[in-house]
């Protein structure tokens, strides 16, 4: 029988400073960019409007280009879209020409008619088109937002009850490193962030804590069990012990992850990514964050939990800290205290 | 024993219960014919399950008061008749299961799933925005500047298109006409009109493009043409010489005469002789004496008193029905002063035009125009495509999903490979069962969630391994596992779920698809991970009450 990672006994949180450090190095030039140029709304968020074409043979953006300017619309953002011959033509509110309600709709019937007159009315196809005025996208970008909001709301109130403030914190904070890891992410492939986005970030949070959970959970179980071993220990324990659920589980989330952004299409294919990679960010985030912050947080505010936490090294190891507290030697191997 | 067998019951009952909700269903839809254009009924067997406009194409529009031209008074109780008058609307035009609902204070939502004319639909949802009938340009005032409009252009610079041989054509399409059994009168005057046109038609890039029709004010123009004369139209040194009072309307209708079609452009007052505002009612009949479709309507007083001076001024005349800035169908001579009710006749034409005319009035009494604030329209190929594709990498990640499970865990990852496939059942069956819609981030969901759904086992088999390693029996370890699974299981479904209620509550329709299939999805994934799992190891110990080592 295959065997990943049985009995691992791997010092996680040792290495808490050099996970912070590369989180750090993703995390800090992606929200500079993420602050110089903003993120690649969709135009859900912008307002403005999106038509997708499908020529009958590849035309080369620069031709459709040429059409749209014949036209007067210039501004435009033209993009080939999955097959060689699809493309998207996106003009947003405020990058020129349209500006008010109503004429997104406009700027829908002008590209046809501008590309009617370049190609030829038989050599394309329009399949899809989003007009959107500028109050709907404003709307939207409030409950994008609110939506974040709350979803953190609600999971530390749940995460509240469920264990006490302490393991919360943790697990929001932790939680909080994804969305800036994802947004670094987001802000490096400069994906378009349409709802469906924000919708995979919000699974993402799901996700991400539910993978904290059942750190914790072990963590939790492991701190009645094993009486001696302090905070440090259980934590590299807990992570030990559901280190093969990890692997197996992300293994196979991202099997159907990564099958959606090969194969699910294009419109798909931003929110695949996303996910991709926010399983990625959340299983380290769990590893490598919430636990070390939870270390932090009962060495801050000492909790019935707190064993040791202060040391923030295994018991019985050479203290490199000169302020750290005595702690008595620990058995080698964890005994349960039944 | 029967504890096995009280749990199959429960799950064999489940199964059926599944199965029945997902047996494809005759259903009647209205789709419009393709080569008549009218709606018929058609029955089609298919799986119950709502598809999103994502996947099987479709319009989703959001409307609102336009305030634009001016403020509304009570924006919420305007939209609210739009929406009563809209739903009227397009049940009687029939679009196949259509939405249309009011979200927030003031803005109408239609969704209209699988129509696959963008255009049309469009057209009969905005049409709902404004009535109003004004007097034709008797006076010939636009067509008397043509020449000087066509001189300016080419000194724009506009060539005019080659239109050899048209004027024999358009003689041909008055003669079919007249043909059909009308008026005698009707008939000499369609020959001047066509001797107008010849006379049109020699000069100018815009006259070379438009026809007279058989009333003053109204040309045809080649349904090919329409753009060119749009754009041509809209040149602000062609607006400019427009002459004053009279305004520009393109019709509705598109007359096919001598294999080319024709949609008409009038010529009318700027100014409106009455608007939708004062219109009480508007009935569709046919008048059993003579066969013919008439629509009656009844203005209100105030405006009966304004019609009755406005029509006394204009006996003889032509009224455009003009809803929307598009006048409807042809413009009827006002035969005498009318007063507060009156007749529309239509003559043989059937009654189901009247009808559209009737609607088209009751519409009118709109007072609001509406615009469109957001609009999305998809393709049923985008769609079909959208689907292959999500269904083809469904498959692909169940694959990979059943490769690692049965890999890894053997035996145990078949029993859990097997809830697997009752897991995509139910979550297909809620779907169905609860009548919600399946959108293509939803299709995503769904293949998201069969990753997700199997971490319940990964859960219970880790941990029933770890009390097989303690040194537990068998029987025991797998009580055990899972037992303590339980409550890591119950925390992260609940953690997800909440935050897949929150996208529900805030999200968009095909963000919500993608919300209710994860809720429903894990809800299920717990019923076949938990239950189904534990009820086959049951079956599996009951058989092999001696089994020392487990294939997990």
């Amino acid at each position: 029988m295959i065997r990943l990672f049985a009995n691992a006994n791997y010092d996680f949180i040792k290495w808490r400073r050099w996970a912070y450090g590369l989180t750090a190095a993703l995390i800090v030039p992606g929200f500079a960019l993420f602050l110089v140029h903003g993120l690649n709304y969709s135009i859900e968020f912008t307002g403005g409007t999106l038509i997708q074409v499908q020529t009958t043979t590849p035309v080369g953006t620069g031709k459709i280009r040429t059409a749209l300017d014949a036209a007067g619309i210039r501004d435009a953002e033209i993009q080939q879209f999955g097959g060689a011959n699809e493309y998207v033509v996106r003009a947003r509110i405020g990058a020129g020409g349209v500006t008010a309600e109503g004429t997104t709709q406009a700027t829908a019937a002008a590209v046809d008619s501008a590309l009617a007159h370049g190609l030829g009315a038989a050599q394309y196809r329009i399949v899809r088109t989003e007009a959107v005025g500028p109050k709907v996208g404003r709307e939207l970008q409030g409950k994008a937002f609110l939506a974040i909001f709350f979803s953190f709301i609600v999971t530390l109130v749940y995460l509240w009850y469920r264990f006490e403030w302490r393991f919360g914190l943790a697990a929001v904070l932790a939680t909080l490193h994804d969305i800036l890891t994802t947004i670094a992410f987001i802000r490096y492939l400069n994906l378009e962030v349409s709802l469906v986005v924000v919708g995979a970030v919000l699974t993402m949070i799901g996700y991400s804590l539910n993978d904290t959970i059942i750190i914790f959970d072990r963590v939790r179980e492991n701190l009645r069990k094993f009486r001696r071993q302090n905070l440090y220990e259980i934590l590299n324990l807990s992570i030990n012990e559901t280190l093969p659920r990890s692997v197996l589980t992300h293994g196979t989330t991202m099997a159907t992850t990564l099958a959606l952004v090969l194969l699910a299409g294009e419109v798909l294919r931003p929110f695949a990514l996303v996910m991709t990679f926010a399983i990625f960010t959340g299983t380290f985030s769990s590893i490598y964050i919430a636990a070390p912050i939870l270390m932090y947080i009962e060495k801050r505010w000492p909790g019935e939990d707190a064993r040791g936490a202060r040391a923030f090294r295994p018991a019985g190891a050479v203290a490199p800290e000169p302020r750290a507290a005595p702690v008595p030697p620990a058995p080698s191997r964890p005994q349960p205290t039944r | 024993m029967a504890k096995i067998r009280s749990r199959l019951f429960i799950i064999g009952g489940l199964v059926l219960l599944s199965a029945w909700a997902l047996i494809p269903t005759d259903t009647t839809q209205r789709v419009r014919d393709a080569t008549t254009g009218r709606m018929k009924d058609t029955t089609i067997r298919r799986v119950p399950i709502n598809l999103g406009l994502d996947l099987q194409g479709g319009i989703h529009l959001a409307l609102e008061v336009d305030q634009s031209k001016g403020p509304v008074p009570d924006p919420a109780e305007a939209i609210h008749r739009a929406e009563r008058v809209v739903r009227t609307r397009i049940d009687e035009f029939g679009t196949t299961e259509p939405v249309v609902q009011v979200v927030g204070s003031d803005r109408l939502i239609v969704e209209l799933a699988g129509e696959k004319d963008p255009a049309r639909a469009k057209g009969i949802i905005q049409r709902t925005a404004f009535l109003e009938f004004r007097i034709t340009d008797m006076k010939n005032l636009f067509r008397d500047a043509l020449p000087e409009i066509d001189k300016t252009l080419r000194r724009a610079g506009v060539k005019t298109p080659g239109q050899a041989g048209a004027a024999a054509n358009v003689t041909q399409l008055f003669g079919a006409d007249t043909g059909k059994g009308k008026a005698k009168n009707k008939n000499e005057k369609s020959k001047a009109a066509a001797k107008d046109t010849t006379e049109l038609n020699a000069p100018g890039p815009l006259a070379s493009l438009l026809y007279q029709g058989q009333l003053p004010g109204e040309f045809l123009v080649p349904e090919e043409q329409v753009p060119v004369a749009e754009s041509l139209l809209a040149r602000p040194e062609v607006q400019r010489l427009i002459p004053r009072g009279i305004e520009l309307k393109w019709g509705t209708e598109v007359a096919s005469r001598a294999a080319r079609t024709y949609r008409a452009l009038y010529a009318v007052e700027d100014r409106p002789i009455i608007t939708g505002e004062e219109l009480e009612k508007a009935q569709a009949q046919r008048d059993p004496m003579t066969n013919q479709s008439v629509v009656n309507f009844t203005l209100s007083r105030r405006g009966g008193r304004i019609f009755e001076r406005e029509t006394g001024r204009h006996v003889q005349d032509y009224m455009a029905i003009i809803l929307d800035g598009r006048v409807q169908g042809q413009p009827p001579v006002i035969k005498s002063q009318i007063g507060q009710h009156g007749q529309i006749e239509l003559g043989a034409k059937p009654l189901q035009d009247a009808q559209d005319l009737a609607l088209v009035l009751r519409a009118g009494a709109l007072p609001a125009p509406l615009t469109i604030v957001e609009e999305r329209t998809i393709g049923p190929s985008l769609g079909k495509d959208s689907i292959n594709d999500g269904i083809r990498a469904g498959v692909v990640g169940v694959a990979l999903v059943i490769v690692i499970m049965v890999g890894y865990y053997r035996l145990s990852g078949v029993l859990a490979v097997s809830a697997l496939g009752l897991y995509v059942l139910f979550t297909l069956a809620g779907l169905a069962w609860f009548g919600f819609t399946l959108t293509l981030p939803g299709l995503a969901g769904l293949v998201l969630s069969v990753g997700i759904a199997v971490d319940a086992n990964v859960l219970i088999f880790e941990r029933i391994r770890e009390e097989l390693q303690h040194g537990k029996l068998v029987r025991t370890a797998v009580d055990e596992g899972f037992k303590h699974a339980m409550s890591a299981i119950i925390d992260s479904n609940v953690s997800t779920v909440l935050t897949a209620f929150i996208l529900y509550l805030v999200g968009t329709g095909p963000v919500q698809g993608f919300a209710i299939t994860l809720i429903i999805g894990i809800t299920a994934s717990m019923v076949t991970a938990v239950y189904v799992v534990r009820t086959f190891y049951m079956i599996w110990l009951a058989r092999r009450p001696d089994m020392v080592t487990l294939s997990v």
